[in-house]
């Protein structure tokens, strides 16, 4: 076998325009809110699945989104792919606005999603070697190179291709429909793939290589990941910088190793403290947290977080919080508590300097 | 490339869905012996002008009546003297078309109902299922005899009536079908990758699709036999004095006190064909079923 | 759940309308004028411009359709054209036979079905489900009309045990509860049963079948519950199902018994829609279906409201 880079026959991959400054994603202002069904006698509801996020995600590395479950994380990745339209707010691929400066088609080869229930992300009338070469051929490749691809990309994820391609999904493993699956994200030659809890449902051990391939695949092809899990050890281990989502709000974010040695935000010291540690003199007998998420046909006014906030003031339940810098690293909270004079018995005091009363 | 070795595949040989579905449903004994009545009836039927039957029109009043086992007609004749076996093999070619034109018809236009509303969804899902519902507060026995009944007799308004029946009920199964493939992540996915809407209907849903429906629309042909045959029974379909099991039914059951079980014979038939549509799709349902 | 009751309540509105609205074009899908069936074949030209005003044929369709619904509100849905009589109270005379038909049906039906049911779906793979199955599927299989025929055959023709025809004695029509008039029930009432039988049998055993492979069974028999306690609870799992099932039969005895009144002369709704077809009786013929769909509309509310009642998985809010 021979070693190449990358499959010759592969696609182009949408152009680099902005250079390595520029991010290659950027979210600003991400909303999107559902409406439960009202019907004759109850008014209409909505559920605030994702509301006003903003991040960014640079070239080559990996942002880790972790939070709850139905905190929206796989709402934004689902927004992010445009596979439903957002109720506002950009979505900017590379410096290019998707209907504007770059078409919904080219977004697609340029953005690819692997989903967490590997089974029913493959199509079990379709071999594997088909599910892969559907997306090359959507994008105009002949069958033939299609095919010769998807037994190149078999090759890259780990699957013998004489063993592999001709296989149904029901006839293979977890781990290896979720290699296939990531296979077939890959045969766009996309340069941002969002892995939405893409290991969260494998074994353990099942889990580790797969991870391992990821970090391979990403050298290889020069990727840029965005990696949606509420395993916080996989987050840790993958990420460069990590978003915490509550109730579909980002209530922290920064670099990883910040955002695990402080967090800012008592949600995510929550987190972080819910997480089984093997170290015994730091296992904890208190639940860090209690209660579940409260409901988001009506999140709390104020801070979303401030009913199950250990530290919640009345000032918590009156206004909401915005995101703020805590360094210059990028490292940000939207807590009371981590904002300088803003009236939480907590916060820190306020730097010289400032004029406000 | 990571240093681990290219996993190995499963060691059992590769089959395509619909391979492995036929060949679980030629090992299920109760689905061939169906299959293998259904293709006799069907095959004589068709075959009906080179078996060498007696006139299937030609009665004698000198012979009428006879029982089953009568040499020359083995299962006697009927009211007008007429051979039981040469009617009820003519018998079979309306009784079959009447009673299977309308689930294709149906399952035509009721798939392409019921993909439309389940793919697109929204407020064309909603006119299309409303619609239906109001045929559903109708039980279909009743639904079928209103409309031949208004209709009037006739093959081809006993077509049509059960073809309205039909619809409803397939288009109901194909929405469910398809709502659920479309939430399904490969079509998601598939979308992510920039198919159209053309292209996902054809590569992605219509296989995953039309299994569930053609079953259903299979075990439909056992409803739709009983109630064709039973219009036919009622004098809403074809008339005298052309074979039909349903029709012949109606007019032996004037002789059901000389000859019962000559009377009863076509009723028979169409009992032997129901139950085989039946078991047929009930094998075709479990065969499918290949995730255990 | 009072508020689910009048939710589904206002929702079967439409529905209602709806009904009435097929009901009332399946006149205007009659080849021919509809006048035709109301008059008298010698009548001349003024008579027959005198009586489409009359019936307001002249107006267009969605007036008619306003003032036939209008009427059909006060309960005012014309005569019969054969009799003369309000086509309303014959219905309502012969809905009762076919209630009581459908009634004795149901009582033989369910009872079997659910036996059936519950005895194959917990003897499953076995040759006692295999039996009960058989049955079934010939049940639902079976034209009934000629079951109906076959049953004649054997007990009124060959044993000469019960009678073959009518509902009651010397064709009268008075109905009294004794055995000389419930033996003209014994015959109808078996035919009409087989195919809620059948269906019954299937929804239990599959019901039973799925409840006793769940894993909250396995936890009941592991804290030692004893299986008539673990029966209890497959009976409350599977109860909301199966009645909704039965509901929706029950439902369909009423409204598709036309067949079988026809082969026994049951005295019924669908013996009545029989007689409206062939003497083309349309007023008889919209007004017998109207009912009987409006039966089987209120019949499916019934059942709905009943199951959100006794299955707390059905939001009542």
């Amino acid at each position: 076998m021979t070693d190449v880079d990358t499959p010759q026959g592969m696609l182009e991959p949408v152009a680099d325009v902005g250079g390595a400054a520029q991010p290659l994603l950027q979210v600003t202002g991400l909303t999107k809110h559902f409406p439960v069904r009202g019907d004759l006698f109850s008014a209409r509801k909505t559920v605030r699945a994702v509301d006003n996020v903003s991040f960014a995600v640079m070239k080559g590395e990996t942002v880790g989104i972790v939070g709850e479950s139905g905190c929206g994380k796989s709402t934004t990745a689902r927004l992010l792919m445009h596979l439903m339209p957002c109720d506002s707010g950009a979505i900017i691929y590379d410096g290019m606005q998707v209907g504007r400066s770059l078409s919904l088609r080219d977004l697609r080869r340029g953005m690819q999603m692997v989903f967490q229930d590997s089974y029913a992300s493959l199509n079990p009338r379709l071999t594997i070697e088909e599910s892969i070469a559907f997306g090359p051929k959507v994008h105009g490749m002949a069958d033939g190179a299609a095919r010769t691809l998807a037994r190149e990309l078999l090759g890259k994820v780990g699957l013998r291709p004489e063993n592999f391609a001709n296989r149904y999904p029901h006839e293979i493993s977890g781990g290896q429909r979720q290699r296939v699956n990531i296979a077939r994200a890959l045969a766009l030659s996309p340069r941002l793939v969002i892995l939405d809890e893409a290991v969260s449902a494998l074994d353990k051990s099942v889990e580790a290589q797969v991870l391992n391939l990821l970090a391979d695949l990403k050298r290889e092809f020069g990727l840029t990941y965005l990696f949606i899990s509420h395993d916080l050890n996989v987050v840790r281990y993958i990420s460069d910088r990590v978003l915490v989502m509550y109730l579909g709000e980002v209530v922290e974010l920064g670099p990883v190793d910040a955002v695990w040695d402080a967090p800012a935000h008592p949600y995510t010291s929550a987190l972080l403290a819910a997480m089984p540690s093997s170290d015994p003199d730091k296992r904890t007998e208190v639940p860090p947290i209690s209660g579940d998420p409260p409901n988001p046909i009506d999140p709390p006014p104020g801070c979303r977080f401030h009913t199950r906030c250990p530290f919640a003031e009345p000032l918590c339940a009156q206004h909401t919080p915005k995101l703020t810098d805590l360094d210059t690293m990028g490292h940000q909270a939207a807590c009371y508590m981590a904002i300088p004079g803003s009236g939480h018995s907590r916060a820190p005091a306020k730097t010289t300097g400032d004029n406000a009363a | 490339m990571s240093d681990t070795a290219l996993q190995a595949a499963p060691t059992t040989k590769a089959r395509g869905y619909w391979a492995t579905v036929a060949r679980r449903i030629t090992r299920d004994k109760v689905s061939m012996v169906c299959a293998l009545i259904l293709i006799l009836i069907f095959a004589s039927a068709l075959l009906a002008p080179w078996l060498h039957l007696a006139d299937p029109y030609q009665g004698s009043m000198i012979r009428r009546l006879r029982h089953i086992g009568t040499p020359n007609y083995p299962l006697g004749t009927d009211e007008l003297g007429r051979d039981m076996l040469a009617r009820l093999i003519y018998g079979g070619r309306l009784s079959l078309i009447i009673g299977i034109l309308p689930v294709i018809f149906a399952f035509v236009v009721g798939t392409s109902l019921g993909l439309i509303a389940g793919y697109v969804g929204g407020k064309l899902n909603t006119a299309i299922m409303r619609t239906v519902d109001v045929f559903y507060a109708f039980p279909s026995v009743l639904l079928a005899i209103a409309i031949s009944g208004a209709l009037g007799a006739g093959i081809v308004n006993s077509i049509v009536s059960l073809t309205i029946v039909f619809v409803p009920q397939i288009t109901r199964v194909a929405e469910s079908v398809t709502t659920g493939v479309r939430n399904m992540d490969f079509v998601e996915a598939a979308r992510a990758s920039g198919a159209g809407p053309f292209t996902i209907m054809r590569v992605h849903m219509l296989g995953n699709v039309l299994g569930p429906i053609f079953v259903y629309a299979t075990g439909l042909i056992s409803v739709s036999m009983i109630l064709a045959a039973g219009l036919s029974f009622l004098g809403l379909g074809t008339k005298p004095p052309e074979p039909e099991w349903g029709l012949m039914l109606n007019t032996l059951r004037t002789a059901i006190y000389v000859n019962p079980w000559v009377a009863a014979l076509p009723g028979a038939m169409i009992f032997a064909v129901s139950i085989c549509f039946n078991l047929l799709s009930d094998g075709m349902r479990s065969a499918m079923d290949i995730r255990n | 759940m009072f508020a689910y009751t009048a939710r589904r309540i206002v929702y079967v509105i439409p529905i209602v309308i709806s009904v009435a609205l097929v009901c009332f074009l399946l006149v205007h899908i009659t080849p021919g004028d509809p006048l035709v069936a109301v008059l008298p074949a010698d009548a001349s030209q003024e008579l027959a411009a005198q009586l489409r005003t009359a019936y307001g044929f002249d107006r267009p369709l969605p007036v008619q359709f306003g003032l036939w619904l209008w009427r059909a509100l006060h309960g005012d849905l014309g005569s019969s054209i054969a009799t003369g009589r309000p086509v309303l109270s014959e219905v309502m005379r012969a809905v009762g036979n076919t209630v009581m038909l459908a009634v004795a049906a149901a009582i033989i039906g369910f009872t079997l079905g659910l036996l059936f049911g519950l005895i194959a779906g917990y003897f499953r793979d076995t040759w006692v489900d295999k039996l009960a199955t058989s049955f079934a599927i010939a049940g639902v299989s079976l034209p009934h009309y000629w079951l109906g025929m076959v049953l004649v055959i054997i007990f009124s023709v060959q044993l000469n045990w019960l009678p073959a025809v009518g509902a009651g004695p010397g064709g009268s029509g008075a109905w009294a509860w004794d055995w000389e008039h419930l033996r003209y029930l014994v015959l109808p009432a078996i035919t009409t049963s087989v195919i809620p039988m059948g269906i019954v049998t299937r929804t239990v055993r599959a019901l039973t079948g799925d409840i006793l492979s769940q894993d909250f069974v396995e936890a009941l028999r592991a804290k030692g519950l004893r299986e008539r306690g673990v029966f209890r609870h497959v009976v409350k799992n599977a109860a909301p199902t199966a009645l909704a099932v039965m509901g929706l039969q029950l439902g369909y005895m009423l409204g598709g018994s036309i067949l079988i009144e026809t082969v026994f002369s049951w005295p019924g709704s669908g013996l009545l829609l029989n007689s409206a077809i062939f003497q083309r009786d349309l007023p008889l013929l919209q007004g017998t279906i109207l009912v009987l769909a409006l039966f089987f509309v209120a019949l499916n509310l019934l059942v709905d409201i009943a199951q959100a009642a006794i299955d707390p998985r059905i939001k009542r809010g």
